[in-house]
């Protein structure tokens, strides 16, 4: 195959929440690709609609939460008979029904995902062990002796120690680095093309943190999957990212490389939250520069361009009159912003 | 350093929780989350303490404001008056003055607000439970204080859950200052913000800082966030001080290798810099049955035979930086600029 193989595309998609208050629109226009084995960061502040993106993705979002709009392209391996090359089918997943089979045949085998608090993502009353090999026995065809051992052997692997006895513990036994272990080895089990997993480290402090993003990074080159990393940890992103996207208010603002993002961020609201973060070794004593207000509530999201008022920027009459339009920039890179509307 | 007049003093302070077990609930060993700890804290000053979850550093901040009993050790305060009290001795009564002058701000914005009181009940009622307010006056020193932390007055009588997480840290400071503390323990207090409303709060803390001359013990395990703020660092590992320090020599110069391991492991946001990063294996030592010699040994890099047998005690390498290391001298570790 010629260059890197596309994995997953995300064309303006759309999922809103019709609520009596109102309608919460928490995805509102996101663009994004993955490349098969690439590793794609979301950030933006809280709120703005990072794990909505991720639940759409998976068919997770529930009434009264739709998607309304837009194509999610999934580029499926099928494994071929032996000796013949493996072809690909693409799937759009927005277009599959939540509950159905064939989303379900997908989610947990094909796509996984790790939460940010396993304790919500892991059952209390059963053991660790008998959670992960319910997966493999619903997607596989295996006997309950091959999915112990398989089980043991994945606890292994992600690091958990005397896993022949950890697979018998609840998870309220476990610390947080264990429990989010225990998690990645559930995702993994069914050895997934991409791995979605929200913020799997903001819980943790800053030792399990480099522990779980080492793990990830070396499980992602051993099976060859992609991974989807949710933070709002920009640090998080640098270290482990390929390509980033920025979300504000329900829209990938600005998808770049890495190195391009941070070299030369392009977006007015990306620019703002990497000068409003704190830099280790490089502190002058001076105050941050924290993006004014906050991010608006659901319900009042701002005409025009939804980060104006915020928008140091900002040109009158334009930015909150009109939305901007999705810039394609010759290196690839995308943003939505009138200041790149000409280029 | 500047000349600095101590404001507070902790000497080999202990805190060990009992372990009961059984029916006649019989203790059988002892917790030892806080083991031994001297630090002493100047006017005006913000200390940061670091350390990896579960090491002690809450109950540190807990046992400074009489929420444990300490098991031994000293606390000696100096007060508004400049006598010096030993808070660690203090029977319950002769307390309530010094519960104004020390006040304490929670890591999570969520659950350390009662839902069902207004942001003016939350915000008065330590100025009522002391009766220093009532009436008008009282609702016009709320005011003020929501002012002061950039938060609009008329929204007084709302509920805590009419705000964001930035706002309720906010509301959260303002309780704190309304007793016009002289230190504050910030415990994790802007852990679970974003980034950008993080820098508001930050920015807040600095400026309350200058304005009130408080001092803050400001515990903490993001060190970017502690480089910024804090003026000397406490490192501390399963209950002890393994390093003391000015920031700047802290993290350029970090003489204790458990420093500068949770140094390295701070993800940098700048993809040049991906690092080559020591990752420590495994969990904190459990506080209960931590290992011999250092308690660090086990996961340290540079352990040595020494090191499983005899404990490192916390001594002076000059400028103003302790370590707790037997190595400590010879040792040459990167801080974080050496990439
Ligand atoms: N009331 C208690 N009874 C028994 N053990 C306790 C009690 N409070 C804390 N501990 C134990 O003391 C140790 C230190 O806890 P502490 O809460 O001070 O850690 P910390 O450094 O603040 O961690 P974190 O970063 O997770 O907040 C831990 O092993 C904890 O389980
Ligand atoms: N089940 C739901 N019902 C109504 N609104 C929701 C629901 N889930 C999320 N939202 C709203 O969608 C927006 C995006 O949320 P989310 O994706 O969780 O943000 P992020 O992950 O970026 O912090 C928010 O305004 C949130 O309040
Ligand atoms: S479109 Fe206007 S308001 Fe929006 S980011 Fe660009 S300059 Fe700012
Ligand atoms: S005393 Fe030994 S084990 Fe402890 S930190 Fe120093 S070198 Fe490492
Ligand atoms: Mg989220
Ligand atoms: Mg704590």
């Amino acid at each position: 195959m010629e260059g890197p193989e596309l994995l997953l595309e995300v064309k303006g998609l759309k999922t809103y929440f019709f609520l009596d208050e109102g309608t919460v629109k928490a995805v509102e226009g996101a663009d994004f690709s993955l490349l098969r084995g690439g590793t794609l960061g979301i950030v933006g502040e809280s709120g703005c609609g990072k794990t909505v993106t991720a639940y759409s993705i998976t068919q997770l979002i529930e009434s009264p939460g739709r998607i309304v709009e837009g194509q999610i392209l999934f580029h499926r391996r099928l494994n071929g008979v032996e000796g013949s090359p493996a072809t690909t089918e693409v799937v759009d997943l927005a277009k599959l029904r939540p509950g159905s089979r064939s989303i379900c045949e997908i989610r947990g085998s094909e796509i996984a995902m790790v939460f940010q608090e396993p304790m919500t993502a892991l059952s209390p009353v059963h053991t660790i062990g008998d959670q992960i090999m319910e997966v493999i026995l619903l997607h596989r065809k295996v006997s309950k002796k091959e999915a112990r051992e398989q089980t043991v052997e994945m606890l292994r692997h992600v690091g958990i120690p005397k896993s022949e006895t950890r697979l018998d513990t609840y998870p309220f036994q476990l610390s947080g680095g264990m429990r989010q272990r225990a998690m990645i080895a559930m995702a993994l089990m069914c050895r997934p093309s991409l791995l979605i997993a929200d913020e799997p480290t903001t819980a943790l402090d800053v030792t399990m943190q480099a522990q779980i993003l080492e793990l990830m990074k070396q499980l992602q080159r051993e099976m060859g999957m992609a991974v989807i990393l949710i933070t709002h940890n920009l640090g998080v992103v640098a270290e482990v990212c390929e390509q980033v996207a920025v979300m504000y208010l329900g829209e990938v603002v600005e998808w770049a490389d890495v190195e391009a993002l941070f070299a030369d961020p392009l977006h007015p609201y990306t620019q703002a939250l990497l000068r409003s973060i704190p830099k280790l070794g490089q502190s002058k004593k001076g105050r941050l520069d924290p993006i004014k207000g906050m991010v608006p509530d659901p319900y009042n999201r701002p005409g025009g361009c939804p980060f104006h008022p915020r928008c140091a920027q900002m040109i009158a009459g334009r930015c909150d009159q009109e939305r901007p339009p999705l810039v394609r920039r010759p290196d690839g890179r995308t943003v939505r912003c009138v200041l790149y509307a000409d280029s | 350093m500047e000349k600095c007049s101590v404001l507070l003093t902790v000497n080999d302070l202990k805190m060990h929780f009992p372990i009961r077990h059984g029916f006649l609930q019989r203790v059988t060993g002892y917790v030892k989350a806080v083991d031994g700890v001297s630090f002493s804290v100047c006017c005006g000053e913000t200390l940061g303490l670091v350390g990896e979850s579960g090491c002690g550093k809450t109950t540190i901040g807990r046992c400074l404001m009489r929420a444990y009993e300490p098991t031994c050790g000293t606390m000696i305060y100096q007060n508004e008056r400049g006598e010096t009290v030993d808070l660690a001795r203090l029977p319950g009564r002769q307390l309530k003055p010094y519960r104004r002058e020390l006040r304490m701000i929670f890591q999570d914005p969520y659950s350390s607000l009662n839902p069902r009181m207004t942001v003016l009940d939350i915000v008065a009622e330590p100025l009522r439970v002391h009766h220093l307010a009532k009436g008008k006056d009282l609702e016009d020193r709320v005011a003020a204080l929501l002012k002061r932390v950039g938060l609009r007055p008329e929204y007084m009588r709302r509920y805590p859950h009419a705000f964001s997480g930035g706002q309720r840290q906010r509301i959260g400071i303002a309780r704190a200052l309304a007793l016009s503390p002289r230190i504050v323990i910030c415990d994790e207090a802007v852990s679970a913000l974003d980034v950008s409303v993080q820098a508001q709060i930050l920015n807040i803390l600095q400026d309350l800082q200058l304005e009130l001359n408080l001092t803050y013990l400001f515990i903490s395990h993001d060190l970017s966030v502690v480089e910024y703020i804090a003026d000397r660092v406490a490192v501390m590992y399963v209950g002890k001080l393994v390093e003391v320090a000015p920031t700047e020599r802290l993290f350029n110069a970090p003489r204790h290798p458990y420093t500068e391991a949770l140094l390295s492991a701070v993800p940098k946001p700048d993809p040049r810099m991906r690092s080559r990063r020591i990752v420590l294996e495994g969990e904190v030592a459990d506080p209960a049955n931590p290992p011999s010699g250092c308690y660090f040994h086990p996961r340290c890099r540079y352990a040595q035979a020494r090191c499983a047998t005899e404990r490192p005690e916390l001594h002076d390498v000059g400028q103003g930086q302790q370590v707790a290391c037997h190595f400590a001298e010879e040792l040459s570790l990167s801080g974080v600029r050496a990439n």
